[in-house]
């Protein structure tokens, strides 16, 4: 178990972790979301034993480690660009942390064949890495983390660099690659489709805070806080500022009311937002929302439509699965059912609300 | 801007046995916006170099507007060009970057302050504009490369390789809606290399795909979709990709799975392999209807729901939008008209939708 308990990091003004608390169980793969310089590669370092925090406590099954040299810490690192010995064959590649612990050749070779086996690079063996393609690269680098049987094993975008076919493939390789370690995992990327196809948990990180922490696709449909559903949305999430009165919302600073009641919802300025996936083009039940905006863009892909529009001078776009062409400057309505609705209070935290009953 | 024509196009770099690029017939119309797509080693760089001058093919010659611009360099060809990492001068403030390509040209200053403004709209950096560029992120002076591709007007074509691999997946979508509506309101001959389907398929009204230095397949991302003319455009387009089954053919029908599929003709055909194309959208899952699924897996992936499973050893995946029920024991069924035929590889038929 990895215990993280009120780190923080800084040089001088420049804050990289803020306050950051979390614990991770062995054989558990724990997702770091968000946008470059969030502090993903911050936290991992930290974790890893490459960095110090200023503050904060660091406990590896109990233990506190921030005494501990990196060597003697059983940690395996895979980075964005894959990291292999050129001069060595595929085979002495995944090998070499066992050669570094001396363990004995029968072993070796065994080892090396189970991991091999399970990446699918058995037929490589006898290669170097320079005859490989970038996602056999990435998974030599891959399988000696694995070979390592390391405690804790720290992911940063190990997929970022490779073709996108060659990414949808290894992620859904990857989980059950994962359960097979019995390591803490911690899986570092940028993009919210990685984290709900490898699933786990998932830590919503924003300038260096933990926005919020727990099961990945929880976190996906009940995100605690604006941020959170944002990092944790594409396409984009759309929102709206809206004012509460009696129940009854409104768009801000307009009289345009929206077809929708709420119980238990106090007075104030709110944030609507929906997943784009979430607006349709017909209403499917009485209850549907209505909203409108005026097409700036449209993008087919073949098979779905992105349709980008302004609502209420808020860039919103509407995820269609077909494919049908909207002209520029054109007025659209879209309806997005109650239960699709996010509101997020004027400190951007969630709030609950239940439907009018209509009489 | 100009129509770019191939002409018998080829090349081999000097000391490889094997053509990097075989040779190709093309003519990309003038202010068309046309993707080259592909997996690493496709070839689909070196055909952008080959276009933009920074190579020179071995075989065949290279059109703008039917004038020869083969021997001609990148200067002389006059395109603007977009990398895969920033190309900025750091010392220069965000304004003078964008104002340089212009200047060089010889632009007067009214029209440079005109241009520089609205590029700083269009790539939200307003605020920016007199900061050093080197005090920016690394996504903010991507966009100023893409700023300096698109301030100049006179140019041929503008080539992008690769221009938001680098770039945060929310930048993203909003740089790829931007380059989407520049495209429609001054209507550049645009040529966009990318390994990403869906910056491939929301850019361009024409998608190139390309595989082991061939043109596999042109078309609109809707021919893509529903047509491809070989298996690899079937897999590497969509997520997943289509679903490519093995079976026989007899007579009029294809036969998978014990189950005789209609084709909309008698295939004649000495193929020594037959194949199933049929899209994971187009997958129905019942309790009791049709041909049973064994399950694998199921990715839940929050807009929809991934199911993955096995047919007689065949993968099989199929798309469950979110809120459907997944039976416990799913059966699937193919939706007919959404059925290709491929007979070692290319698309030979369909499905006989009724």
């Amino acid at each position: 178990m990895l215990e993280l308990r009120n780190i923080t990091r800084h040089e001088g003004a420049e804050i990289f972790l803020d306050d950051v608390s979390l614990t991770m169980q062995r054989g558990d793969l724990n997702i770091l979301l968000g946008p470059t310089l969030s502090g993903k590669t911050s936290l991992m370092r930290i974790m890893a034993g490459l960095d110090k925090p200023n503050s904060g406590e660091l406990l590896f099954d109990g233990v506190s480690v921030l005494g501990t040299a990196v060597q003697k810490r059983n940690v395996a690192m895979v980075y964005q660009q894959f990291i292999n010995y050129p001069a060595l064959s595929v085979f002495e590649n995944i090998a070499s942390p066992l050669r570094v612990a001396r363990v004995e050749q029968r072993q070796i070779d065994k080892q090396v064949a189970e991991v091999a086996e399970l990446l699918q690079l058995t037929e490589m063996l006898d290669r170097t890495p320079d005859t490989l393609s970038g996602g056999q690269q990435q998974r030599v680098a891959l399988a000696r983390a694995l070979i390592k049987k390391a405690d804790l094993v720290l992911l940063d975008e190990p997929l970022a660099n490779l073709d996108y076919k060659l990414r949808e493939e290894l992620r859904a390789e990857l989980p059950a690659l994962f359960a097979a370690m019995g390591a803490v995992l911690v899986y570092a990327t940028t993009e919210p489709t990685e984290a709900l196809v490898l699933g786990g948990n998932t830590v919503c990180l924003h300038q260096g805070r933990v926005e919020q922490f727990g099961p990945t696709l929880d976190l996906y449909r009940t995100p605690a806080s604006l941020r959170s559903a944002k990092i944790f949305s594409d396409p984009p999430l759309n929102s709206v500022k809206v004012e509460c009165v009696a129940g009854q919302l409104a768009l801000a600073g307009s009289q345009q009311k929206l077809e929708i009641e709420l119980e238990q919802v106090p007075d104030g300025n709110y944030t609507l937002a929906v997943r784009p996936h979430h607006l349709s083009r017909e209403p499917e039940t009485a209850e549907d929302i209505e909203v409108q905006g005026n097409v700036s863009v449209t993008e087919l892909t073949g098979s779905e439509t992105f349709v980008h529009f302004s609502m209420a001078d808020n860039p919103w776009v509407a995820l269609l699965h077909d494919v049908e062409d909207f002209a520029v400057a054109s007025s659209v309505k879209f309806y997005l059912k109650p239960q699709n609705l996010f509101l997020f209070d004027s400190d951007d935290a969630l709030v609950e609300w239940q439907p009018a009953i209509k009489s | 801007m100009a129509s770019i024509q191939l002409q018998s196009l080829a090349h081999r770099y000097p000391s490889a046995p094997d053509y990097a690029l075989h040779s190709m017939q093309q003519n990309w119309s003038d202010g068309g916006a046309y993707a080259l797509l592909g997996p690493s080693g496709c070839g689909k760089t070196t055909l952008l170099n080959i276009i933009s001058g920074l190579l020179r093919p071995s075989e065949g010659r290279v059109l703008f507007d039917d004038i020869d611009v083969t021997d001609l360099t990148t200067e002389q060809r006059n395109i603007a060009q977009v990398f895969q990492f920033p190309v900025v001068y750091d010392t220069m403030t965000v304004a003078e970057n964008l104002a340089f390509p212009l200047r060089n040209r010889g632009i007067g200053k009214n029209e440079i302050e005109k241009r520089v403004a609205d590029a700083l709209q269009m790539l939200d950096l307003q605020e920016r504009a007199n900061d050093r560029a080197r005090s920016l992120t690394a996504d903010d002076k991507q966009k100023i490369s893409l700023g300096r591709g698109l301030v100049r007007t006179d140019v041929q074509a503008i080539l992008f390789d690769e221009p938001l691999t680098v770039i945060d997946p929310h930048l993203k979508w909003q740089l790829r809606t931007e380059l989407k509506k520049i495209h429609q309101r001054f209507q550049h001959t645009m040529i966009y290399v990318t390994h990403d389907q869906t910056e491939a398929l929301t850019f361009a009204d024409q998608v190139i795909v390309m595989y082991e230095g061939a043109v596999v397949q042109i078309g609109t991302p809707q021919q893509l979709f529903e047509t491809p003319e070989h298996t690899f455009v079937g897999r590497f387009i969509g997520s997943p990709g289509m679903n490519v089954l093995p079976c026989e053919v007899d007579g009029s029908d294809a036969v998978f799975a014990g189950k005789r599929i209609p084709l909309n003709k008698a295939i004649a055909s000495s193929a020594a392999r037959f194949e199933l194309g049929i899209r994971p959208e187009h997958i129905t899952l019942s309790a009791s209807d049709g041909i049973p699924l064994t399950v694998t897996a199921l990715e839940d992936v929050g807009r929809h729901i991934v199911v993955r499973g096995e047919i007689e050893g065949a993968k099989v995946s199929a798309l469950v939008k979110d809120g459907v029920a997944i039976p416990e024991n799913p059966c699937v069924s193919f939706d007919a008209a959404h059925i290709n035929l491929y007979a070692d590889d290319y698309r030979v038929g369909s499905g006989r939708g009724d």
